[in-house]
């Protein structure tokens, strides 16, 4: 018994990553960032808008979120197309009345299945980012580069037309990334995406057609996998965003600014059940000194001015 | 395969020869930050996925690049301030991707222990030339960048083979004598260090690295909330605190950056450390101090011990 010994080779054992993607940097030896206003952390607030469809395909991995039983499994369509309809109307709500903008991101496909949610967003004026076409179609890596380039075409398309606004940011379905999906995102004019959690700021990602930022968004914070994922309570939900924000505060005080990136799901965090725990924390967030409630671009344009 | 591994004997705890930690301390205390590498592109084990899904796992490769890049300077000054050094389970490899972590621990006389060259080479499958090859290349890039002679082993990614014990003490042995290769965390049979048996009759011991305690099987395999997380800490601890007052225990937290530095975990985390430092009688140490300690005053006594229960009570 043995392996080959390619198993004992390691042709990338050097100094800094294993890829050519980003460069090695800790967070500590960066420049430290000076929010608008000298505020001390950005609250980025982000809603999922999305289709699961019905006749989920089998991709090489699950859709996160997506249908579990056989066909035709009514409970998890449904209960998704709950959040679009019910849940985040309670989330406008809540933001709304703690002053809070969100950011949305928005599969294509609900465009023409929702014109009346549409139609609020756009008169919000929150910032929308795409999201893939539909949750079906994840970026996973044995998705053809023709394919994807074509899903991410229709998607930023439909959506800045609608909305009337440029799309400059990008989050994949189920955050799954193709070895394409940078290189296709920033030649569609995409400045940032939100797929990678390697970082607590953003930082710069490289293609082979050029540089595209890389804003983290929590995934260990998104509502799915605290309450859904480690089945924690909504109590426990509250308390983990309360003390990552004290955390990020208090290291803000002496290491630059922060950023609280928080993915939510109309379908999980906007049930009856749920919303308040969700008002609990935006009002404790709400009510700290030097929070700084942004939109994903503004966050990256701050960023962005200071490099 | 075998039934048993056969590294120990039935040992109760009932009734063993008092431990007695430097200072009259009841608990020897250590604190096991597990610094890993992973490989976006890891080669295929006929055993094991690196990742769950394609190429490239994303999700799984980014949030262990966080503990790096953000997670570590976090945690290692949460140690500062708490007057622990870290004994470091070392993904080896890092010592050439990320020095700058390594020169920082260095600088604060931090234990490196090895664990393997990347976290997603895993042993299953390897002769055992290369399993030998591989520790081999481990302990001696420890002793390259930080001129310490690797004590102690925990496989990578806790994969292991009938061999690992045996090739890791024999290893240790030629390449630096008794000082290296003396101490192993893979096994959870105790709360207390066991003699271990090897094929070359080397002195060696099983140091107690709990996998209950573990933040990455708390966190990740039985998905408890951070603030469980720290009641679990003190519960663990104020128990061997109290076992301790008749013969000295053993706690270890295994840590990964990726997992206790995550900004919503810290704070669970803090409130251990000070709740387990501010009590007297806590020998604060590393895995290689305890494992000499052990093996100069207590191992004989345990030996004999042990072979007094063979039979029974």
């Amino acid at each position: 018994m043995s392996l080959d010994d390619s198993y004992l080779q390691y042709p990338k054992r050097q100094y800094g990553m294993d890829h050519d993607l980003y460069d090695w940097s800790m967070l500590s030896d960066r420049n430290p960032i000076v929010w608008p206003n000298n505020k001390k952390l950005a609250l980025w607030v982000n809603v999922n808008v999305q289709f699961f469809p019905l006749n989920q395909r089998t991709n090489p991995v699950p859709v996160p979120g997506g249908m579990k039983m056989p066909y035709p499994d009514l409970r998890h369509f449904s209960l998704r197309d709950y959040g679009n309809r019910v849940g985040i109307f309670r989330l406008f709500k809540a933001l709304d009345k703690f002053n809070i903008q969100p950011t949305i991101a928005i599969n294509g496909a609900m465009v023409e299945r929702a014109p009346y949610l549409m139609d609020v967003i756009k008169d919000r004026g929150n910032e929308v980012i795409a999201h893939g076409w539909q949750m079906d179609m994840l970026h996973h890596g044995e998705v053809s580069a023709e394919d994807e380039a074509r899903w991410i075409a229709n998607s930023v398309q439909i959506l800045s037309e609608r909305f009337e606004q440029p799309i400059k940011g990008w989050l994949s379905p189920g955050r799954l990334q193709s070895a394409n999906t940078p290189k296709l995102l920033q030649q569609q004019g995409i400045e940032y995406m939100c797929d990678w959690v390697n970082d607590d700021l953003p930082y710069s990602f490289k293609t082979d057609s050029g540089l595209i930022t890389s804003m983290p968004l929590s995934n260990e914070l998104d509502d799915f996998f605290i309450l859904q994922n480690n089945l924690h309570s909504e109590d426990s939900y509250a308390e983990q965003i309360e003390d990552a924000c004290d955390l990020l505060l208090s290291e803000a005080e002496t290491q630059g600014g922060r950023m609280l990136a928080l993915n939510i799901h109309p379908w999980m965090l906007g049930q009856p059940h749920r919303i308040a725990c969700f008002e609990k924390v935006l009002e404790y967030i709400s009510s700290q000194e030097g929070v700084w409630s942004a939109s994903a671009s503004e966050i990256y344009q701050s960023w962005q001015s200071q490099q | 395969m075998l039934t048993d591994p056969g590294y120990y004997d039935y040992w109760p705890y009932d009734k063993r020869p008092k431990i007695t930690w430097p200072n009259g301390a009841k608990v020897a205390f250590w604190v096991a930050p597990n610094i890993e590498f992973y490989e976006l592109d890891a080669p295929a084990n006929p055993s094991r996925k690196a990742w769950p899904q394609p190429y490239p796992a994303i999700a799984g490769y980014g949030i262990r690049d966080y503990g790096n890049r953000v997670g570590h300077m976090r945690q290692m000054q949460l140690l500062d301030k708490y007057g622990i050094r870290g004994s470091i389970s070392l993904s080896t490899a890092l010592c050439d991707h990320h020095p700058e972590i390594i020169s920082l621990c260095k600088e604060r006389d931090w234990e490196f222990f090895s664990h393997g060259i990347y976290n997603t080479r895993y042993t299953y499958g390897m002769s055992v030339d290369q399993e030998r090859e591989m520790i081999r290349d481990s302990i001696e890039t420890i002793y390259k960048h930080t001129g310490q002679k690797c004590a102690g082993y925990l496989a990578p990614a806790l994969s292991h083979s009938d061999h690992t014990i045996d090739l890791f003490a024999e290893v240790g042995t030629e390449l630096f004598g008794d000082e290296a290769g003396f101490y192993t965390c893979d096994l959870f049979h105790d709360d207390q260090p066991t003699p271990i048996h090897t094929r070359s009759g080397k002195k060696f011991v099983s140091i107690p690295y709990s996998l209950e305690m573990n933040d990455t099987i708390a966190y990740v395999t039985n998905k408890v909330t951070p603030r469980q997380y720290g009641k679990m800490l003190k519960a663990n601890f104020d128990r061997l605190y109290q076992e301790g007052e008749e013969s000295g225990t053993i706690m270890c937290i295994p840590t990964h950056n990726y997992q206790v530095s995550c900004p919503h975990r810290l704070k669970a985390y803090e409130e251990a450390l000070e709740y387990i430092t501010g009590h007297s009688d806590v020998w604060v140490a590393t895995g290689r101090e305890i494992a000499s300690y052990y093996m100069q005053h207590c191992y004989d006594d345990s030996v004999a011990d042990i072979a007094a229960k063979q039979g029974g009570k």
